[in-house]
């Protein structure tokens, strides 16, 4: 018998190193290696005309004087922020009304909710960069009808953010308000009653009940949109149309962006790895701040 | 308070209650319209011809024009090799990703080996890393590796997800009583018979629900098949469309055709599957 659960114990250990191994050799090739040899490059002058050369801190030095970083990174906010407010605003009244009436067909509901996340940014760009046409866009001319003048909205500097975070908008609130639905069914039913007898309004009971006891769920969204929100790059990628600059004057060029295009159009790959490690700064840093806010909001 | 009394009351607030429903499902068709209509709108502009576009008002019909526009896409690129690409793509990727995250689910979940414990926290912190920015040493992989414009090199990379590893052992641990495991153990099977005959069946609706995502997320994956593709026999649908759209001329009507070509299958496999998948990102998101 014990040497039956030895052989058996040896058995787990051979499957347990098989069946995990095919994660860890792809995420160390196509993952963890790009990433560490992302570190090497950026303190290299790399071009496919010469080898590598070392150079220090040189690309880090000319980045921050480079005043194409500081509008892609105040780019990136505007549209982080412009995207991300009213999405998580909508997902949590969106998902309110799924859960607080009995309405009739709520997997048709939910599923309708869903659709848009389905699609591609490449057929979202293509049908809004329609829409919000300056010419002949349904949006525009909705507009002039109702007496407001056209908008420019692919040149327009906060025009094209606002365009673009329509777009995020669009395919994810239906996403996060499900996420939101399945935190929100969770909450025990007594605590409304509970609100309902204290005579509190719905509103109030969304804002004291249901808000505080989906938190976790909420603040999980928060950082996977942060993270995501932050390394925006297809949607002004497609509505630029040509090529990786974020329109005819930067007005909607990311981060991101701006990496691919110094990567891949200007073929400076030393430079294009600074951006790159800058941005997961910046990305780490917010991370941070959204890790501090919270801890300070739990113990409070 | 009178019996008269309370019945007005309750009257009232039912009354008051359909009210609240009423103005709900209003809400909600405004959400569905607004979820539908670009998705409608890509075949108005793709079924009329360009000179209908421009019209002001706009045209919000479809017009008889959808097979020429047909036509002339597949002028400019022959649309089902795309097509044909991205099914073989998706596929191949959604069946891996199903493999190899309930193999390594299963493993966490129910093995006993050596590092098991670190290993997992492991995978669950490399979902905080942003690979998508080491897109140059990547692409320096894939050319040296020789895989430039082929298809295996958007493939490779998306064989296996630390969600799909990670939500697999979360289903695993708690869908398959360890009882059932050991008194197969006992009665000599090997571990993959196991996993084959007893973990596999035990979570197919979730598992097929992961391979749904793993589907969709490689459909509709775009930036580095736009990278590594660039010949018209090895294009995914996204790097086609994103071709008509930079092509010499901007034509709208032929940028819809496209944008629906891509599309339609999607939603087609979404009518087939919607209950799951919404099941599925609501069980992600409690879990997650």
């Amino acid at each position: 018998m014990a040497t039956n659960s030895k052989k058996l114990h040896r058995a787990d250990r051979v499957s347990g190193f098989l069946y995990t191994s095919p994660f860890f050799l792809i995420f160390a090739v196509f993952g963890m290696f790009p990433i560490v040899y992302t570190f090497w490059v950026a303190f290299h002058k790399w071009d496919p005309f010469s080898e590598p050369k070392w150079i220090g801190l040189d690309n880090f030095t000319n980045l921050m004087a480079d005043d194409r970083l500081w509008l892609a990174v105040k780019n990136t906010f505007s549209i982080w922020l412009l995207s991300s407010v009213p999405q998580i605003i909508f997902a949590l009244f969106l998902a309110w009304v799924l859960n607080h009436s009995r309405i009739r067909g709520n997997t048709f509901w939910r599923s309708v909710v869903l659709i848009p996340n389905i699609t591609s940014v490449v057929a979202v760009a293509v049908v809004f960069g329609q829409l919000f046409g300056r010419e002949y866009g349904m949006v525009n001319w909705l507009l002039t009808v109702l007496g407001f003048s056209p908008i420019d909205w692919v040149n327009g500097s906060f025009a094209s953010h606002v365009l673009i975070s329509i777009m995020v908008i669009w395919r994810w609130t239906g996403y996060n308000a499900l996420i939101y639905l399945a935190a929100m069914q969770a909450v025990p039913e007594e605590l409304y009653e509970a609100a309902e007898i204290d005579g509190a309004s719905k509103f109030r009971q969304f804002i004291s009940v249901t808000i505080p006891q989906i938190r976790p769920t909420l603040i999980f969204t928060i950082i996977v949109s942060t993270i995501g929100g932050l390394q925006i790059f297809a949607e002004p990628l497609i509505l630029d149309g040509q090529g990786y600059g974020g329109g005819v004057s930067r007005q909607f060029s990311t981060v991101t962006l701006f990496m691919f295009e110094q990567g891949f159009s200007r073929f400076e790959y030393g430079y294009a790895s600074a951006i790159a490690i800058v941005l997961t700064v910046i990305i780490i840093s917010i991370s941070l701040v959204n890790f501090l806010i919270v801890r300070k909001i739990q113990k409070a | 308070m009178t019996a008269i009394e309370a019945n007005v009351h309750k009257d009232q607030s039912s009354l008051g209650t359909r009210r609240i429903r009423g103005r709900h499902y209003i809400l909600l068709a405004v959400v569905a319209l607004l979820s539908f209509f670009p998705f409608y709108w890509m075949f108005v502009i793709s079924s009329n011809d360009s000179s209908a576009i421009t019209n002001i008002p706009p045209v919000v019909v479809p017009g008889p024009n959808f097979l020429r526009s047909l036509g002339m896409v597949n002028e400019i690129i022959n649309f089902s090799v795309p097509l044909l690409n991205s099914l073989f793509v998706a596929s191949v990727v959604a069946l891996s990703q199903v493999f190899f995250s309930t193999l390594a689910g299963f493993a966490f979940a129910k093995l006993r080996f050596r590092g098991k414990g670190p290993l997992f926290i492991f995978i669950l912190a490399t979902m905080t890393v942003p690979t998508g920015l080491g897109i140059i040493p990547f692409y320096f992989l894939m050319s040296n590796l020789g895989l430039i414009n082929t298809l295996a090199s958007v493939i490779l990379p998306g064989l296996t997800t630390a969600f799909g590893v990670f939500w697999m052992r979360q289903t695993i641990d708690g869908g398959v009583p360890d009882e059932l495991i050991e008194a197969a153990k006992i009665d000599g099977a090997s571990n993959f018979r196991i996993y084959r005959s007893i973990v596999l069946p035990a979570i197919r609706p979730t598992a097929t629900v992961l391979g749904l995502f793993g589907f969709l997320a490689a459909w509709n994956d775009f930036m580095w098949p736009l990278l590594s593709l660039n010949s018209p026999e090895n294009f995914t649908v996204q790097v086609a469309v994103r071709q008509l759209r930079s092509a010499y001329f901007i034509d709208y009507s032929l940028q819809m055709t496209g944008a629906f070509l891509a599309t339609v299958p999607l939603l087609i496999l979404f009518a087939l599957v919607a209950r799951r998948m919404v099941a599925g990102v609501m069980a992600g998101a409690i879990k997650g």
